[in-house]
């Protein structure tokens, strides 16, 4: 069976469709080697870069070691300052608080800010299941969202899509939201945005519900932190009289002065600027100003259970910067939606196996994701040591061991479908062990070789299909090296 | 200085000519060979799959065998680099699974004295201008885990340009991953094979007749490329072309 022994088809399938729509890869090429660049000069002009990586990496590892105590605090410091925090031990539970809330409200539609953490938990489904709607406001997200599509990436969910595909879904799509496009917009990037613009600036006046992420959350003050470009997020954290925060619990620092540290490695990494446009911070509610009410939605969905794994728990330490999905080739040639998640390319490939489990089949697919060449973990600005972590995962698919699911250590089982390539390996592993046994196949092979064909058949086909194998040599070298030595009369 | 030449399962079985050029060069410099017989695979294939568990017979099998000599040399990036940075690692991963030290014990020895063959050149060695020979416009694909991981920086390059007759020409996007990775080009063949070809295209671009890198495996997946695509460049190891002389050229 070739699917078994080349592996699971979830992620290589998806791929495949994406590989060979020419519209989709010039898009993401252009994208993605655009920003690539920048962020390389941006990081460039910091002579402390490499510390500051250090230092962004070591608070991280700090805080998750003692995350039990800076949770503690936090929730006081928030509580203190007049917020109410509120504990998700998963998806299901999150939603129902957010949705009673916002039914307490009375209202039936929220503003969003664009947050990785809801969509993570399809908040916005859940809502709408509610009979609530949720606007998001961002501009990728509203292509997005408008569209009727996925996002496809951390930072620019829309990603996959060009000037002309926007102004096709903006002209088609915003009457059946709200304030339509103009007549004749075209695909100049100005008219988009004051087309967005001004669809969302009756939403914003509107609205008296937000909802948001946090990119972080210092625990000493309670204070949350929102890092953005386009002043959407300003509007909805501020406008509104009730705000509701959903926070993943790995995002707390534990003082301002750590801080400073990311609000340098963040933007320079994600966006390549020096400093981001808009930094909101916000601590509880504050009379004549804001939102009358803050929640916050502390959520865990699997983050504990990634923290009890000594090799995965670094992919915590994550701040959603995005370098690695632009730098990532394999990224860049699949597209976003074949990771099938919210969180593509090499980040996704680690953190959903790990939030969700290794039990479907794109999950145990996404550790294969990778050539595992590298450049991930080269320009991650707090260090994951991205291929590190997908051996580790792949390790855990194909040998089953010990894992943390929902706070229980259980053992997991081998995953079905790799019976061929694990005999194989098994095999391999023997013959290796005897150098005879390979010295063996190789002479066979050389003698063999005028009948070898240059491509293959079945699961060969993986190979050949693409590319020529290389031709089998006369002899192998060790038989070269026999020779000649014992010609030379020296020692074996 | 008593050197062995761990020349990789790959290059054994399918590359016979680079061990043959390595012999020649390293001899050529004063340098004087063994390869012990019983090397087979340093484990690779096994560990980056996800089957450590297997890989560590093998690593324990290299430790054994290359132990006592004084320097290892490979021409491998990724192998170097699995025994470099990788073994380490498995004797870890054996220590927290209660497994005690033995592991990183056995492998401890052999990990700094295994050396890519260009590290060895220009650090152990300490020359660029090996004396060769070879008259053909190259460009350099520099792999992921030499790059990346041993961290090889302008070595190869360096030595490249130090050879007569050769004209080196800048590769756009060398950086970026030729799409191989081991296992990776089967499992996910398409993305694979849509790296492969973008990186020829970029190499033919360059008008270069030779494309040269530091790793057969992905030369291999390259090279396969190259045919199937109908490009006339042709993939050459570099330490062929640092083999090659006035007097014994290589192609
Ligand atoms: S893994 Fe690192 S590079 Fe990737 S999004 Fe997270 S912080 Fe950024």
């Amino acid at each position: 069976m070739s699917g078994t022994f080349v592996g699971m088809p979830a992620f290589p399938k998806a791929a495949h469709e994406a590989v060979h729509d020419r519209t989709l890869r010039g898009n993401l090429r252009h994208a993605t080697h655009t920003i690539r660049g920048k962020r390389a000069k941006a990081v460039a002009e910091l002579a402390d870069w490499a510390e500051l990586r250090e230092a962004g990496k070591r608070i991280k590892d700090h805080t998750l070691r003692h995350l039990d105590r800076y949770l503690v605090q936090l929730e006081e410091s928030v509580t203190a300052a007049g917020g109410t925090v509120h504990w998700a031990a998963d998806a299901d539970e999150a939603n129902r608080i957010v949705a009673d809330l916002v039914k307490e409200t009375g209202e039936s539609e929220v503003v969003k800010v664009k947050s990785m953490a809801t969509q993570e938990i399809g908040l916005n489904e859940a809502l709408e299941a509610e009979g609530i709607r949720a606007y998001e406001t961002d501009l990728a997200e509203l292509i997005v969202q408008l569209g009727k599509d996925r996002p496809s990436h951390i930072l620019v969910p829309a990603i996959h899509r060009n000037r002309g595909e926007i102004r096709e879904i903006f002209a088609r799509e915003m009457s059946e939201w709200g304030r339509p496009a103009p007549d004749g917009l075209t695909d100049t990037p100005a008219e988009l945005a004051e087309a967005a613009r001004l669809h969302l600036r009756e939403k914003f006046l509107r609205a008296k519900v937000g909802v948001s992420g946090a990119n972080f959350m210092v625990a000493e003050t309670g204070t949350l932190v929102v890092v953005e470009s386009e002043g959407n997020g300003r509007m909805c954290l501020t406008l509104p009289e009730t705000l509701i925060s959903v926070v993943g619990i790995e995002k707390i620092v534990p003082t301002w002065q750590d801080l400073e540290v990311f609000l340098q490695t963040l933007p320079r990494s994600s966006t390549a600027e020096r400093m981001n446009p808009y930094t909101s911070t916000w601590t509880g509610t504050t009379d004549e100003d804001g939102p009358r009410h803050f929640h916050l939605v502390l959520l865990d969905n699997g983050r504990t259970d990634t923290l009890a794994d000594e090799v995965g728990r670094q992919a915590l330490r994550c701040i959603r910067c995005s370098a690695c999905l632009n730098v990532c080739p394999v990224y860049e040639r699949a597209g976003g939606h074949a990771y099938g998640s919210v969180y593509p390319g090499p980040i996704g490939a680690i953190l959903s196996p790990q939030l969700r489990g290794t039990a479907s089949e794109i999950d145990a697919s996404l550790p294969y994701a990778s050539s595992l060449c590298g450049a991930c973990y080269e320009v991650c600005p707090v260090a994951i040591d991205i291929p590190e972590v997908l051996v580790h995962l792949r390790e855990r698919v194909v040998e089953g061991g010990p894992v943390t699911r929902a706070g229980n250590k259980v053992v997991l089982q081998p995953a079905k479908g790799h019976a061929a390539e694990r005999a194989a390996m098994r095999a391999a592993r023997w013959a290796f062990s005897r150098p005879g046994v390979l010295r063996t196949g190789q002479r066979l092979a050389s003698r063999t070789r005028r009948i070898h064909p240059r491509t293959l058949p079945g699961p060969g086909r993986a190979w050949s299909g693409t590319r020529d194998l290389p031709p089998v040599p006369a002899e192998p070298f060790r038989d070269w090296w026999q020779r000649t030595q014992n010609a030379k009369g020296g020692a074996e | 200085m008593r050197v062995a030449l761990f020349l990789t399962c790959v290059n054994d079985t399918l590359y016979p000519d680079t061990g043959r050029a390595v012999v020649k060069l390293l001899t050529r410099l004063g340098v004087e060979v063994d390869f012990p017989m019983a090397q087979t695979c340093c484990g690779q294939a096994h560990y980056n799959t996800g089957y450590r568990h297997e890989a560590e017979p093998l690593a324990r099998h290299f430790a054994e065998v290359f132990g006592d000599y004084e320097a290892i040399v490979t021409p491998s990036g990724s192998c170097g680099a699995m025994v470099r940075e990788l073994y380490p690692r498995m004797g870890e991963r054996a220590r927290a699974e209660g497994r005690g030290d033995t592991l990183a014990a056995t492998l401890a020895p052999v990990v700094p004295k295994t050396y890519e063959l260009t590290e060895f050149l220009v650090d152990v060695l300490g020359v660029t201008d090996v004396g060769a020979y070879y008259p053909h416009t190259v460009t350099y694909h520099p792999t992921c885990h030499g790059l990346r991981g041993l961290g090889l920086g302008e070595r190869p390059t360096r030595l490249l340009r130090a050879v007569k007759g050769l004209e080196l020409v800048e590769l756009p996007g060398a950086e970026e991953c030729c799409g191989f990775g081991g296992t990776f080009a089967l499992k996910n063949a398409d993305v694979s094979a849509a790296m492969g070809a973008d990186k020829v295209r970029n190499a033919e671009s360059t008008g270069a007749e030779v494309l040269c890198a530091a790793d057969n495996s992905c030369l291999m997946h390259l090279g396969g490329t190259m045919t199937r695509l109908r490009t006339g460049m042709r993939p050459v190891h570099i330490a062929e072309i640092l083999a090659s002389t006035k007097e014994e050229p290589a192609v």
